[in-house]
């Protein structure tokens, strides 16, 4: 799960990581209310899970409230990289000296946590991991060795961290590696990390992305649910407990299992189509699952064809065919389906569905003419032929 | 032969009297694994269809001689059961448990490389390994492999896992071993590791590999099969048409930024001089002809 900065700088906070005074606004009035309560100048930012904000305008300095009405007016609604912006921050404006940042993740390679700290903060951080990656240093934290405070001291003096900040950011990379632990985080960085002219180091930006699978030892993270951006169709999805990802295209995909999903989306790429989502079923694929995942792709507009791709291994085929078939008879579907039930029972199931095949059930025996076959029915060249091959 | 186990591993299955470990323990027993053992806290003396089951690890290592262990226990316990089995000396640890918190993964890897350097861990998040007609740990079919060779397979997703073998079973092309490493940030076995293994094995001429999006273990693979590797290896990714940073499924499946694409990945691997194929049909296919010319 990704956090907005605003939540994400409550994360932080929950470790004693220093943040500016700050409060949620999701109207113009709240901003300027907020605006009130937190001190002038404030920064109205816009909260979307998206790189390059500043650049898109949705950063701006208010002096006063007449600017705060301007921005926020503004920069409500605005269209960020396709994130829409439905949520501000309203920070007390902090001065600033320098700029560093400072971040945690899983070098997977090595199977150690990294600590990564740059004296170069406030910009594009791949940016500068491409263009002069010494001037990020990188350190290999032993999850048995934990982090402590004269490492963490060695590490921003390593990074070239200004004299009078090093005292302060050793504490707040100490602070920042028990959020990103303790915390169950996958990623944790501040960007940027700022020292301020009378001395003080503080995070002015939060990027954490949590741990779902760890979420059952986190009861706080509940204030964190149902703020994403996820669309409709996932939002759907999550309630019926279903692995799934909206995308744009016009072929609904159906799999057991998240690697013949993703190749499923390959192969229709292949062949000339696009998928409208990613959604794998896992192992069980009986009938209630496969209902709930037909009622899914079935609220999917764009959706022109349904391609079901299973694997029999321990679920068998025949098994999924009667499930297809159960699933069937409880939602009215507005799409064909090119079904291919390949593995253990496969012949069997091609016989049960075989009584039932239409133009809405139309089955292929591998996964490339099944995709092609779906690809041709969602561009129309299939329209009015007679279907029910098996 | 075979990488890892053969027909003489004697397993242990921990959580045997769970219903997952029960149903895929009692499959691999019936495949003609050697399951000798099962291990659950406070059920010692009972038995299921016969497998006598202990508390601890160490009793069904003492009364039976186990070699390798099968963990099937849900997530909050899975570390711990990871840990007592190779505190027990166990030398092969599958574990097909799902949606273990990656910070746990990390602590388990690193007791694992510094306390118990005997052990190898296979998965989480994994379908297991299967050596046809030899020794099934995990949750693979056994119906869709072929014994003798000479293909090995190593993967790191389990449905890809089975259309692998099942491309190749069906055109008559057996499998050595089939490995599969799980689609979990910290894979206790790596591409890696099951290369390296299978670049050993006589019987092993040539390799099917089965990558994804996300990490850099593909990347690895390929320096690996370019320095070191004399076989041929046929290598598909799935996920070339994933969107950036969305988890395609397995938690260890997502592209950030310009790393993990499986388009960089396709990259360095045929830089390495694998065969690679554009989707798993085109891959079994290229892998039967390598093994027709290898006669």
């Amino acid at each position: 799960m990704d956090l907005f900065e605003y939540q994400g700088k409550q994360y932080f906070a929950r470790y004693g990581i220093a943040i500016s005074p700050g409060e949620v606004a999701v109207t113009v009035d709240e901003a300027v209310a907020a605006a009130n309560r937190v001190g002038y100048p404030v920064v109205v930012k816009a909260q979307v899970q998206v790189g390059g904000r500043g650049k898109a305008g949705g950063v701006k300095l208010a002096a006063d409230r007449a600017e705060v009405e301007l921005h926020a007016g503004n920069i409500l609604g605005l269209d960020i990289k396709g994130h829409v912006v439905k949520r501000l921050w309203i920070e007390h404006a902090t001065d600033i000296s320098k700029e560093y940042y400072a971040g945690f993740t899983l070098d997977r390679a090595a199977r150690l946590y990294l600590a990564m700290v740059s004296a170069r903060g406030g910009v594009d951080i791949e940016q500068v991991a491409e263009e002069d990656p010494g001037a990020i240093v990188r350190r290999h934290i032993n999850p048995l060795d934990g982090l402590a405070l004269a490492e963490a001291r060695s590490i921003v003096e390593e990074a070239g961290l200004d004299a009078e900040a090093l005292d302060g950011a050793a504490q707040v990379l100490v602070d920042l590696y028990r959020c990103y632990v303790e915390g169950d985080a996958d990623l944790v960085e501040i960007n940027p990390l700022v020292l301020t002219p009378d001395g003080r180091v503080h995070a002015l930006d939060a990027k954490v992305s949590l741990d779902d699978d760890a979420a059952y030892r986190h009861p706080e993270w509940e204030e964190f649910e149902g703020t994403g951006e996820i669309d409709e169709r996932e939002r759907l999805a999550k309630k019926k407990g279903l692995n799934y990802i909206g995308l744009d295209g016009s072929v609904g995909i159906i799999a057991n299992g998240a690697g013949l999903a993703m190749s499923t989306l390959d192969v229709v790429n292949q062949v000339g189509g696009s998928a409208a989502n990613f959604l794998d079923i896992g192992g069980g694929a009986n009938a209630d699952v496969m209902a709930n995942a037909l009622e899914v792709i079935n609220t999917d507009q764009n959706v022109r064809v349904i391609l079901v791709n299973i694997f029999g291994g321990i679920v068998r085929c025949d098994e999924v065919a009667r499930g297809i078939l159960a699933a069937l008879d409880r939602v009215s579907l507005s799409s064909p389906i090119v079904l291919r039930l390949d593995g253990t029972n496969a012949v069997l199931a091609r016989e049960i569905l075989a009584e039932r095949a239409s133009d809405q059930i139309i089955n292929e025996p591998t996964m490339l003419a099944a995709a092609r076959r779906a690809v041709e029915v969602a561009s129309g060249e299939a329209a009015g032929s007679a279907g029910g091959r098996s | 032969m075979s990488i890892f186990v053969d027909e003489n591993t004697l397993v242990a299955v921990q959580g045997l009297t769970g219903s997952q470990g029960r149903f895929h323990g009692l499959r691999n027993k019936a495949y003609g694994t050697k399951v000798v053992a099962g291990v659950t806290p406070g059920k010692a003396g009972t038995d299921v269809e016969g497998i006598p089951v202990y508390d601890t690890v160490q009793e069904a290592v003492d009364a039976q001689g186990v070699d390798a262990t099968f963990v099937a226990v849900p997530p909050r316990a899975a570390p711990a059961a990871i840990l007592e089995a190779a505190e027990a000396g166990v030398a092969l640890v599958v574990c097909i448990t799902e949606h273990i918190p990656a910070k746990d993964e990390a602590y388990v890897a690193a007791r694992l490389q510094r306390d118990f350097p005997g052990t190898r861990l296979l998965g989480p998040n994994c379908p297991g390994l299967i050596s046809p007609g030899k020794c099934n740990i995990g949750i693979t079919s056994g119906d869709i492999a072929l014994p003798g060779g000479p293909v090995g397979i190593v993967s790191r997703s389990g449905t890809l896992t089975y259309q692998a073998l099942h491309e190749l079973s069906q055109q008559g092309v057996g499998q050595t071993t089939c490995v599969g490493i799980g689609g979990d940030p910290v894979p206790g076995t790596t591409f890696v590791d099951v290369l390296e293994a299978f670049e050993a094995d006589p019987e092993t001429l040539a390799v099917m590999m089965i990558g994804e999006i996300g990490g850099e273990a593909e990347e690895l693979a390929a320096e690996f099969i370019k320095t070191k590797m004399t076989k041929p290896v046929v290598a598909y990714i799935a996920g070339q048409t994933a969107p950036e940073g969305r988890k395609m499924g397995h938690a260890g499946a997502i592209v950030s930024g310009s790393k993990g694409t499986a388009i960089a990945k396709m990259e360095a691997l045929s830089a390495a001089g694998v065969t690679v194929a554009k989707n798993p049909t085109e891959a079994g296919e290229l892998m039967v002809e390598i093994v027709r010319s290898l006669g």
